[in-house]
């Protein structure tokens, strides 16, 4: 079936599947960060095994191919009986994929504070909670928050992995528009504007923090 | 809840087309890696030239290719370029993707290492009566290169693994040969799974024959 797509009908198209890839990114975004802020506590509070299994999970999330992981993922659940849809495959894939990059930005900015900052805190008798909120945190942060953005630029671009899994966010609507019309270069072409508007202006934003945390 | 016994042996028929798709995700990795380290070393160097035309257009290539995703990248390369009468198999076409891809980051950090070049090398360059070009060659673009070499080692490997998409456009790649078992014997999870394996090492191999590679270029500097 060929149908008469107007420029105007396939940029609503896109920006109405934009929501979806903004959604996926917010929400690995979300629910890695507080996964990532577990481990991280982990990593700082227990022992040698703990952190050994942990260094096991960044380095096999960062030594395969997410697309590899989304496959994973999304054929595990039913082996034990759940049927999961692509979105809740592609969320549970992506927030175990950006945890591992964010830890290792993370737990870096954390380890990069003088040891004598934790000797001063435990010699004022402030908690672990305490010491990460007061002191570590507001350091860390701005340490860490150039690559954080850049990372974020990463991630939103990976989204567009999920529509191999069926996942429809932009990038799976173009592949059906292009189907529809036969207008590859335009559609892939607007496509990629799409990505670039959602992208550029974080990468312009983490090279001004790389600038001004120097 | 039912309880699922992984079956790997079901995969011992198609050992052979792992096998070949292993080759193509690894002849791949090693032509990117070779195309794009090219093109970045010359991106870096305009990246610190002039603020002439081709700047321009570089700049705009490399943030234009770090700011979307490589999936679309492809897809643009493959689907999109025949309406300009640029017609690619899908090989050439997913190579072409991998070394502009790749180009784009390694220009950034070759720019970022030459740009921290200390003045005094120039200087020394120019009254030796080295011109241009060779104050790059040969004083200039070795110890830049050798600082953030590691960090290329890096990009290149990552490279590898997005390499994993070009199975979208057919190319019979290692992610296109558990794709291909899963179809026939319905065990997606232990097929991806040996694929993965497969990755994992190959990202292992090439990070350590990278890094040893290395040594050898950077001896004596």
């Amino acid at each position: 079936m060929m149908m008469e797509f107007t420029l105007w009908d396939i940029i609503r198209n896109l920006l109405f599947a934009m929501r979806w890839t903004l959604a996926l990114s917010l929400v690995a975004l979300g629910g890695g960060a507080i996964f990532t802020l577990v481990l991280l506590t982990l990593r700082l509070t227990c022992g040698a095994r703990v952190n050994r299994a942990i260094s096991l999970y960044v380095n096999l999330f960062q030594g395969t191919p997410i697309l590899m992981q989304l496959f994973l993922v999304f054929f595990a659940f039913p082996l034990v009986g759940i049927e999961v849809s692509p979105w809740t495959a592609a969320s549970v894939c992506l927030i175990l994929y950006a945890s591992a990059y964010l830890l290792d930005i993370w737990y870096s900015a954390v380890r990069s504070l003088p040891r004598g900052q934790w000797e001063a805190c435990r010699v004022l008798g402030l908690s672990f909670p305490q010491t990460m909120r007061h002191v570590v945190m507001p350091q860390a942060i701005r340490l860490a928050a150039a690559p954080s953005v850049g990372f974020i630029v990463q991630l939103i671009k990976n989204t567009s992995l999920t529509s191999v899994i069926g996942f429809e966010e932009m990038t799976k609507v173009g592949m059906v528009l292009t189907n529809a019309t036969f207008e590859p270069f335009k559609i892939y072409g607007l496509l990629a504007l799409g990505y670039f508007l959602l992208c550029f202006p974080l990468s312009r934003l983490a090279r001004r923090l790389e600038g001004s945390s120097r | 809840m039912a309880t699922y016994v992984l079956n790997f042996q079901g995969l011992a028929d198609y050992a052979q087309h792992f096998a070949s798709g292993l080759a193509l995700t690894a002849e791949l990795a090693v032509a990117a890696t070779a195309g794009g380290v090219a093109l970045g070393i010359i991106g870096g160097i305009v990246r610190n030239g002039r603020k002439n035309l081709l700047y321009k257009i570089w700049t705009a290539y490399v943030e234009l290719f770090r700011n979307t995703p490589f999936l679309v990248q492809l897809f643009f390369i493959f689907f999109g370029l025949p309406e300009l009468g640029i017609h690619l198999s899908a090989e050439p076409a997913a190579l072409l993707a991998l070394i502009v891809n790749l180009g784009a980051y390694i220009t950034e950090i070759v720019r970022a290492a030459i740009a921290v070049t200390p003045k005094g090398q120039w200087e020394a360059a120019r009254v030796l009566g080295l011109s241009k070009w060779q104050a790059y060659r040969k004083v200039v673009l070795p110890p830049a290169i050798r600082k953030v070499y590691p960090a290329i080692v890096g990009q290149c490997v990552l490279v590898m693994l997005g390499s994993a998409v070009i199975s979208q456009i057919s190319c019979e790649d290692l992610t296109y040969a558990a794709s291909y078992t899963q179809s026939i014997t319905f065990l997606s999870f232990e097929s991806y799974m040996a694929a993965t394996v497969l990755y994992l090492l190959l990202a292992v191999i090439m990070r350590h024959a990278m890094l040893g590679l290395g040594k050898v270029l950077f001896r004596g500097n």
